[in-house]
């Protein structure tokens, strides 16, 4: 079995949805931010989702696309990034490390070189926010060749044909964005979310992990309710775009992963 | 694939937005068999547009340059003054027709906004344009018109504040609203089927072009000239002459204060592949991947990426895309004011730039047609701006 497929089962035996984070790497600071990382997991994050830098996220609220500029004005490169992976990979074995990224800076930094790299640290797989079902083989085979999973996302607009289609041969987990929209925190949740997820937990041969809008605790345990695992981003992200001093920020992020457990 | 055009293309976008894409793809195949959709698209290009745009003989630019007869073609008598609106009007009777009542668009210089605008008043439909806070700045008298026709106009403070920002915006606005919404891309760049259909709603200039060519001058053109931003004019005006092998097809990218300096937005020329905007094409970016700022006096030119059409015609050479700098498209739009009192937009001015470069090469008999895609009135601004800098030598 391999790590994701483990972490779900723990968490399934555990009675509780599995805890995936979102950082962007490099934010507040490239030094700040694998600190930032290892408080994320130190306080019980079961996947992160290491956020590399873009200069144009366009699936991203304000809160990421802060975050994404505050680190790449600091020089954020994905070597860089890979290097981060790296560090938490030695210290945090059983935790799951997905690749989290927009397709061009992955395209330019090489999929070959690139995949082989992520093996070689330890990163479970890649989610590519602008690399639909459609244009996946362009990465795929590299993936494949290296054991990475490449995550699938399917979404509220997708019809059901679609969905099948794209869960049908999805590995580690598959990343159900709940909301029509861009990543940020909403009120409340979707009404048509438990229809939604039970169909596509039906077809999908792996767990199902959902995202998008998810603020606070009560949040997530309601979400957890009708899925696998729980994602968050720009909750997690929001105090570390803030200004304020490093340690309240750590402080207020590790806080707030303990509440979502 | 047929989203792609050879490597370049396809759709790279969020999986919230696939299905959008796939909904516009139908919907434009089937408006694009429907001869009633055909009928009341040539209407209003006739009646509302004023097409067909003349083919003007600048006998006086001719003869200042000495070599190949100089034919403008005159997009910027269009209604609202640039080729725009060819597409605007097509894509608007498309969103109509799938029953969406709201139309967005992303605006650089402003025509984009303005047209989009302006078929929405027409069509009765609700519209908010995204434009970056500079440009805001910049173009006041453009978010002034799009106000007065009744769209909303936001301006987005993110990234360089400019463009490319304004089209992340568009782009973000339209995965949470796109059961209601329909965007209206300006040019042939975006995912598939963007690139398709903006081309299709443009290539009324190119067909016009070679039609009035072969009537007035009994012959087709030996060069047509365009300017190449995203690369919408351009890629209309060549698609009357892909067939003609006889016809050189010549792109101009804006080369700002120099291809040397780094400050331009010459895609092709100083680019290399990457993905933006849900396409792959040659796009200006740091070694990372990141994507860089650009630069040019014609905020219309202003754009890191280019139509992937455009990519494939440039690897293949079916076009060649040249650079003209700011200095030499300023010089042009002053010339064509006075030599034939057309006051040209400086996105087209780096056409006419090029076609001066190139006409003396030529025997008199030979033919240059230059697509004149819009009028400058919008550019005095800018061109007085540039001057109080860069004085006139």
């Amino acid at each position: 079995m391999d790590r994701i497929a483990k972490i779900f089962e723990r968490c399934r035996q555990e009675g509780r949805p599995a805890l995936t984070v979102f950082a962007t790497c490099g934010c507040p600071s490239p030094e700040e931010s694998g600190e930032l990382m290892a408080e994320i997991i130190a306080r019980g994050a079961d996947i992160l989702e290491i956020g590399v830098p873009f200069s144009d996220p366009m699936a991203d609220g304000a809160v990421i696309q802060r975050a994404s500029d505050m680190a790449l004005r600091q020089g954020m490169t994905l070597e860089k990034v890979l290097e981060t992976a790296g560090h938490l990979r030695e210290r945090h074995p059983e935790t799951g490390i997905i690749l989290f990224s927009y397709f061009n800076v992955l395209l330019q930094y090489g999929l070959e070189r690139l995949t082989a790299r992520l093996a070689e640290i330890g990163v479970d797989g890649i989610l590519v926010v602008d690399l639909p079902f459609e244009e996946r083989e362009e990465l795929l085979p590299f993936c494949r060749a290296n054991g990475l999973h490449l995550i699938n996302l399917v979404s509220p607009a997708t019809p059901p044909e679609r969905m099948r289609r794209i869960v049908a041969d999805a590995t580690g987990f598959v990343y159900y964005v709940m909301v029509r929209g861009v990543t940020g925190t909403r009120d409340g949740l979707p009404p048509e979310l438990a229809d939604n997820l039970a169909r596509l937990r039906a077809v999908s041969p792996v767990p199902v992990a959902a995202g998008f809008g998810i603020a606070s605790g009560e949040a997530a345990h309601a979400v957890g309710r009708y899925a696998d695992g729980v994602i968050v981003g720009s909750a997690v992200m929001r105090p570390a775009v803030s200004g304020r001093p490093f340690p309240e920020i750590r402080k207020e992020v590790g806080d707030l992963i303990a509440s979502l457990r | 694939m047929k989203t792609h055009y050879g490597i370049y293309g396809g759709q790279y976008v969020a999986e919230t937005l696939m299905p959008v894409l796939q909904e516009v793809e139908t919907a434009y195949e089937s408006a694009r068999r429907d001869p009633a959709f055909a009928r009341e698209l040539a209407e209003l290009l006739t009646d509302y547009v004023g097409r067909e745009s003349p083919l003007y003989f600048a006998r006086n630019l001719t003869r200042y340059c000495g070599g190949a007869r100089i034919f403008l073609k005159r997009e910027d008598l269009n209604h609202t003054g640039a080729h725009k609106v060819n597409n605007t009007i097509g894509q608007a009777l498309l969103a109509r027709r799938m029953g969406k009542k709201r139309l967005i668009a992303e605006t650089g210089a402003g025509m984009h906004g303005v047209t989009t605008a302006t078929v929405a008043a027409l069509f009765g439909m609700e519209c908010e344009v995204f434009m970056g806070a500079l440009d805001v700045k910049r173009q006041a008298p453009n978010v002034e018109r799009m106000r007065v026709l009744g769209a909303g106009v936001t301006a987005v403070d993110a990234g360089s504040a400019t463009l490319k920002d304004a089209m992340n915006e568009a782009i973000r606005n339209w995965t949470a609203t796109a059961d209601h919404t329909f965007y209206v891309i300006g040019t042939v760049a975006g995912p598939y089927p963007y690139p398709r259909m903006v081309r299709d709603f443009q290539s009324v200039i190119g067909r016009e072009t070679r039609r009035q060519c072969l009537e007035k001058i009994g012959k087709l053109p030996d060069e047509v000239i365009a300017c190449v931003g995203g690369g919408s004019n351009a890629l209309g005006m060549f698609a009357g002459f892909l067939e003609d092998a006889s016809v050189r097809l010549t792109g101009v990218e804006a080369g700002g204060e120099g291809l040397e300096t780094g400050r331009h937005a010459a895609s092709i020329n100083g680019g290399r592949v990457g993905v933006l905007h849900g396409s792959k094409c040659y796009l200006l970016q740091d070694r990372d991947g990141q994507i860089l700022e650009t630069h040019s006096v014609s905020a219309g030119l202003d754009y890191p990426g280019v139509g992937p059409e455009h990519c494939l015609l440039a690897d293949t050479k079916r076009a060649r895309y040249t650079v003209v700098n700011d200095e030499e498209a300023v010089r042009a739009f002053e010339l064509l004011s006075r030599l034939e009192g057309i006051i040209p937009a400086l996105e087209s001015s780096h056409a006419v730039a090029q076609a001066l470069r190139t006409a003396g090469t030529y025997p008199p008999d030979a033919v240059i047609v230059v697509n004149l895609s819009g009028r400058g009135d919008k550019d005095m601004d800018s061109v007085r701006r540039y001057r109080e800098t860069h004085p006139a030598a």
